[in-house]
């Protein structure tokens, strides 16, 4: 039972992970139609920028992380400016093709900086586990749930409450009708860019934190994305955090559960299955859009 | 910014509401609008919008009537659409080509047809989108005042918009342009495919705005009769240019205009026209 609990818990803080890169994910397709299968190189990117700041330039490590923050916001800004602007309007293919070539532009750079090694978070909080009955927390896992919770927070206040983020559904529900507006649509575009890099990055230093940093470790994150946005509905943001959830859940039930029977490591694959279930019986996922029609 | 002169006689018709009487708002001076560079769909294409009045835009379906009214918004850019050639004068500035976010800046804002309102946003997000060039503190009132002019969306206010019914959405479409606070206002075709009650409704309410807040509005319409009686100009365009334009007086007395926008007497003697009749009342009803 309490082996149990302790699972579920390491699986909702590696979850809310995912989540909050999920919905980076999330945001640049709901906004544009691209799949970004540069995320998780963008999420690793990101955290070993940090890394670096507070390494190799001795940073103290909060002011490092919000440095990278802001400097990941900006870096969506230009990405978006410079390489998906000129394509708006070409063929899926096209831009996926691009997001592709990206990815290995930026796993080349890591690995020529930082090669495959591993590597770890200056300490920056105490690693006196607190005990709760037979449950033990590590404060820097609270702090990491703590942290991506509060992110995807102040995101859900952000899509509801401001003028842009309105603005941001807006243009994902119906472009034109935006665009009449006066809504700029590129404007939005870059916006979402901006956030869903801030996003990776968080979530990369919270993993980062948790467990050693390896370029190849984090960039893998991106591909678990998937199943979570998939699971969730690729359009919808409080289905990706679900989804992150529910992936990060899967995978520590299986690592405690069934690995130490079979003997052989099923946790990266469970996600995969789950997502396959689900899409047979619900093809938008959990939360996806439906078209509302009325009756 | 009211003209009480104008805006005060509530018949359409009367002399005082030529073109001529009111300084324009905008002026298209002969415009050519091709999409994707090769088809032709605007051949020359003038007409005025004197400030403080509603104009009607008639015309059967493909006409280029919306066209025209991208061709002003700059929604056309969305559409690999271009003015080739002429201007759109407004407030004194060309803005032919100009980019939609700065012509809603400007003032002029479109309401598309089709309602097009965002679904998945509650009604009350639906009217904050209108609010994004804006940089003044009074969204809440103006929220008020489209409650005041459409209560029913008050009622809806928290709901999902696409729950709404299409008249609701079509109100919500047109509150949603208002809260630009525009001088201008775009309409293109706000009867399509509601019963006439409520076709009924939606004018009255067309031209209290006009009345009570002096806005201009040129308004596209394939139901002439019930655009007839709101406007106090109107432009006839058919296939890409303007055929016949007039008081509402003179369109009403119009021969043609009574036969074939107006369905009033009944001829068989150009099948064409036979079809487009048919065609309107279908849709109309639907
Ligand atoms: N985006 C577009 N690309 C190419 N042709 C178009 C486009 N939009 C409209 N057209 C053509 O232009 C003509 C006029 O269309 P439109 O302005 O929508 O007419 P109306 O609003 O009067 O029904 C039609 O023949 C239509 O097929
Ligand atoms: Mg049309």
């Amino acid at each position: 039972m309490d082996f149990l609990l302790q699972l579920l818990v390491n699986g909702l803080v590696i979850g809310s992970v995912y989540a909050l890169a999920a919905l980076g994910f999330v945001l640049i397709y709901k906004a544009s139609r691209v799949l970004n299968f540069a995320h998780g190189d963008f999420l690793a990117l990101g955290t070993f920028v940090a890394f670096a700041l507070a390494t190799s330039l001795r940073l103290p490590v909060i002011p490092a992380i919000i440095l990278t923050l802001l400097c990941f916001f900006v870096l969506g800004l230009i990405v978006e400016r410079v390489v998906l602007r000129p394509l708006i309007g070409k063929e899926v293919i096209a831009v996926i093709m691009v997001s592709i070539g990206l990815s290995s532009v930026i796993k080349g750079v890591m690995y020529l900086i930082w090669g495959p090694g591993y590597f770890l978070f200056p300490e920056f909080m105490p690693d006196v586990p607190i005990i709760i009955g037979d449950l033990y927390l590590s404060p820097v896992h609270l702090l990491g749930l703590a942290v991506s919770a509060a992110f995807l927070g102040l995101f859900s206040l952000f899509f509801k409450r401001s003028t842009l983020g309105v603005a941001m559904r807006a243009v994902a529900d119906d472009q034109q009708a935006a665009l009449s507006l006066g809504v700029s649509v590129r404007k939005i575009f870059a916006v979402s860019w901006g956030i869903a890099l801030v996003s990776a990055v968080a979530a990369g230093v919270v993993v980062g934190s948790i467990t050693s940093l390896s370029t190849e470790g984090l960039s893998t994150i991106g591909i678990l994305v998937f199943p979570a946005v998939i699971v969730g509905g690729l359009d919808s943001v409080p289905g990706a955090v679900v989804g992150g959830l529910l992936i990060g859940v899967l995978e520590n039930l299986t690592a405690g559960f069934i690995d130490p029977v079979l003997g052989v490591s099923l946790r990266s694959v469970v996600p995969f299955v789950v997502l396959v279930l689900i899409l047979m019986m619900k093809p938008y996922g959990l939360f996806g859009t439906v078209e509302i029609e009325r009756v | 910014m009211t003209q009480p002169a104008t805006l005060g006689t509530p018949l359409a018709g009367s002399p005082a509401a030529a073109p001529g009487a009111a300084e324009p708002l905008l002026t298209v001076n002969n415009i050519e609008v091709v999409y994707h560079d090769v088809i032709l769909v605007l051949k020359g294409v003038s007409l005025v919008v004197p400030k403080g009045q509603i104009v009607a835009l008639l015309g059967t379906n493909g006409a280029g009537k919306s066209t025209t009214l991208k061709a002003i918004s700059g929604l056309l850019s969305a559409e690999e659409g271009r003015v080739r050639q002429g201007s759109i004068i407004y407030q004194g500035r060309d803005i032919a080509n100009a980019d939609p976010a700065s012509v809603v800046q400007a003032g002029i804002v479109q309401v598309l047809e089709g309602r097009r309102i965002f679904k998945h946003l509650t009604v009350e997000e639906n009217l904050r989108v209108g609010t994004v060039t804006r940089r003044d503190g009074q969204i809440r009132q103006d929220m008020e005042m489209v409650y005041h002019y459409f209560p029913r969306l008050y009622e809806r206010r928290h709901q999902l918009a696409g729950y709404c019914s299409g008249g609701e959405q079509q109100m919500l479409a047109i509150g949603r342009a208002l809260m630009v606070r525009p001088q201008l206002l775009l309409l293109d075709e706000p009867s399509l495919g509601l019963a006439p009650m409520l076709v009924q409704e939606i004018f009255a309410i067309v031209r209290r705005i006009n009345a009570e807040r002096g806005t201009t509005i040129l308004l596209v319409e394939q139901n002439a009769r019930a655009a007839l009686n709101v406007a106090h100009y109107g432009y006839i365009m058919e296939n890409g240019r303007i055929v016949q334009e007039g008081s509402v007086a003179q369109l009403k007395n119009n021969p043609d205009v009574k036969e074939f926008y107006l369905g009033l007497t009944e001829s068989g003697t150009r099948k064409s026209y036979r079809d487009v009749k048919a065609y309107r009342r279908r849709k109309r009803y639907m």
